[in-house]
């Protein structure tokens, strides 16, 4: 922020000589005699460096970068034409629209189900993880385990567990589940060491159970906030599991999109696909503010 | 009797809770069911896929002579995947953060400005960066620009939205006291919105680098180029060793990135 000089408000008539001298002492001038508006502190230099090396890796990127023999102007050309055959002459060739809007729905449900599982899964273990209710060794061990899950992407996640339950439905659910339970342990995490340490103490104070501080401590004051993470994490999983059909042949919409991108080269029906996703994902996002506004 | 009617009406909010929690634990369990039924999916099979999983996680994790081998190119494709996402993410957020100033209440041209920047912003947003790479795949080909342009369309659809609502959030004071000292629209810009909603921005910055990495992956799956084609390639020719490595070369890089970016937040914020 910047850092103003502070003079003295209030009345202008004659301030002490004393005073005057404290108030030119707190003045930092230039060499040239003016006086310095902008005060240098931690988070500034902080921010300025964080630019530079930010900028720093950007142009190393740049440079480095191999493009290969390829006509830039020409690929631009073609991507503009393609994005206007994909966007403004969208129409359903292969599919009926009943059959799309299917897929879409079971997209939808494999959202749901690693959104349910995920967030059950998550909200047992922030137990284990808020550092108000836990054991330091325990949360430090089980927020280790966490952002290991979490860095591990979630296709990644997909294809392992597609080794063992084979592409499908099985494997897309519960790789979806692994990024969004340690997405949502972090989060719900976060919500339950905000909370007001009082409540605990005074229920503890009472002689109350764990489980009994849990239902009547924690669920009550958190669970607004972790109805909102939750909705965000769905509309994530509900974004994640189109992906997964197109990469990893999960089935759904995703599925649909990549055979007509990239079986079929089908642009058209990519646009419709587009289209369909895309205010899918609209009405949920209205969805959620509407819900998030009613719980708060 | 003052004592006995509060007790009464304690018990009541128990019982009410009590009521509450087992009506949503049963829509949870209705919702579940119905959703599995229309996505075939049997929560035995998931557990039971769960031991297998974890077996070939621990029995792979250990990279064979082969895999050590590869190591040198798994770190370059690596190396190439974080510099593609900090640099699709500095690129979107620059211009995000001119296109957000436009779309925000404190500094819009007009009403019909912000509502087109929101709506293009919801635009790029919203459609799946599955959909852009494939588009891209058409004319860029297997090249690194590909992913770099699948990445940067959703980047700076979710920038924009993001750095208005930093914007709007941090800067109607100041914007008013610079509005009150005569200042033009890019003295506010740089002396008023710039600094005050540059913690905000920065966070938002590292966290998308941290994304965009894993989305590349995925990305890379698609369009056949950086770390994620290593992966595929590893995984498609059953080198499960190798391709492990990948998955925790991976992890190391998010790792890092995850630390570096707590300890800016803490210093910034």
């Amino acid at each position: 922020m910047n850092e103003t000089v502070a003079i003295p408000a209030g009345k202008p008539s004659e301030p002490g000589r004393g005073e005057r001298e404290a108030v030119e002492r707190n003045i930092v001038r230039t060499h040239s005699g003016k006086i310095k508006i902008k005060g240098r502190n931690r988070s500034q230099t902080a921010i300025t460096a964080l630019c530079l090396v930010l900028l720093g890796i950007t142009a190393v990127a740049f440079a480095t970068f191999d493009t290969g023999s390829i006509d830039f102007g020409q690929a631009v050309l073609d991507t503009l034409h393609n994005i206007r055959t994909v966007f403004l002459e969208p129409e359903l060739v292969r599919d009926t629209v009943g059959g799309v809007l299917y897929q879409l729905l079971v997209t939808f449900c494999l959202g749901i189900l690693s959104t349910i599982i995920g967030a059950v899964l998550a909200f047992f273990c922030s137990l284990l993880c808020a550092r108000n209710i836990a054991h330091p060794a325990c949360v430090n061990a089980v927020k280790s385990v966490v952002a290991v899950v979490r860095a591990v992407p979630t296709v990644l996640w997909v294809l392992i567990f597609a080794v063992s339950a084979g592409l499908g439905s099985v494997a897309a659910v519960v790789g979806l589940t692994f990024h969004s339970f340690a997405y949502l342990t972090k989060a719900y995490a976060e919500s339950i060491e905000e909370m007001d340490p009082g409540v605990i103490e005074a229920l503890r104070a009472n002689g109350a159970s764990y489980w009994q501080i849990v239902c009547q401590a924690i669920v009550p004051t958190t669970i607004t906030s972790m109805i909102a993470w939750t909705f965000m994490r769905f509309e994530i999983n509900f974004a994640n599991a189109v992906a997964m059909g197109a990469a990893a042949g999960a089935g759904g919409i995703g599925f649909n999109l990549f055979m007509a991108g990239s079986f079929y080269f089908d642009l058209h029906e990519m646009g419709m696909l587009t289209y369909i996703v895309v205010i899918a994902v609209v009405l949920l996002e209205m969805l959620s503010t509407k819900i998030k506004a009613k719980v708060r | 009797m003052q004592i006995t009617k509060q007790t009464k009406a304690n018990l009541d909010i128990f019982q009410r809770r009590k009521i509450t929690y087992t009506l949503v634990f049963l829509v949870l369990i209705a919702v579940f069911a119905g959703a599995s039924l229309v996505s075939e999916f049997n929560l035995l099979d998931g557990v039971a896929s769960f031991p297998a999983a974890m077996q070939w996680i621990i029995s792979n994790l250990i990279p064979d002579a082969e895999a050590i081998e590869r190591i040198p190119k798994i770190l370059s494709e690596l190396m190439e995947t974080a510099l593609v996402s900090v640099a699709v993410t500095v690129v979107a957020a620059v211009l995000a953060f001119f296109f957000s100033l436009l779309g925000s209440n404190i500094t819009r041209v007009n009403r019909v400005v912000k509502r087109v920047v929101r709506i293009v912003a919801a635009f790029f947003r919203n459609v799946p960066d599955v959909v852009w790479a494939m588009l891209l795949m058409f004319s860029f080909g297997q090249n690194i620009l590909t992913g770099f342009f699948a990445l940067f369309f959703t980047t700076f659809g979710l920038l924009t939205r993001a750095f208005i609502e930093t914007i709007d959030e941090v800067s109607s004071g100041c914007v008013e006291a610079l509005d009150a000292t005569g200042a033009n629209f890019l003295q506010k810009v740089f002396q008023g919105i710039l600094p005050s909603s540059m913690p905000g921005v920065i966070t938002w910055v590292l966290y998308m680098i941290e994304t965009n990495i894993r989305s590349s992956t995925l990305i890379g799956i698609l369009t056949a180029t950086g770390i994620g084609y290593l992966f595929d390639l590893y995984y498609k020719r059953l080198d499960f060793a190798s391709a492990s490595l990948v998955v925790l070369s991976i992890v190391v890089l998010v790792l890092v990135i995850e630390t570096v970016s707590n300890k800016v937040r803490k210093v910034i914020l």
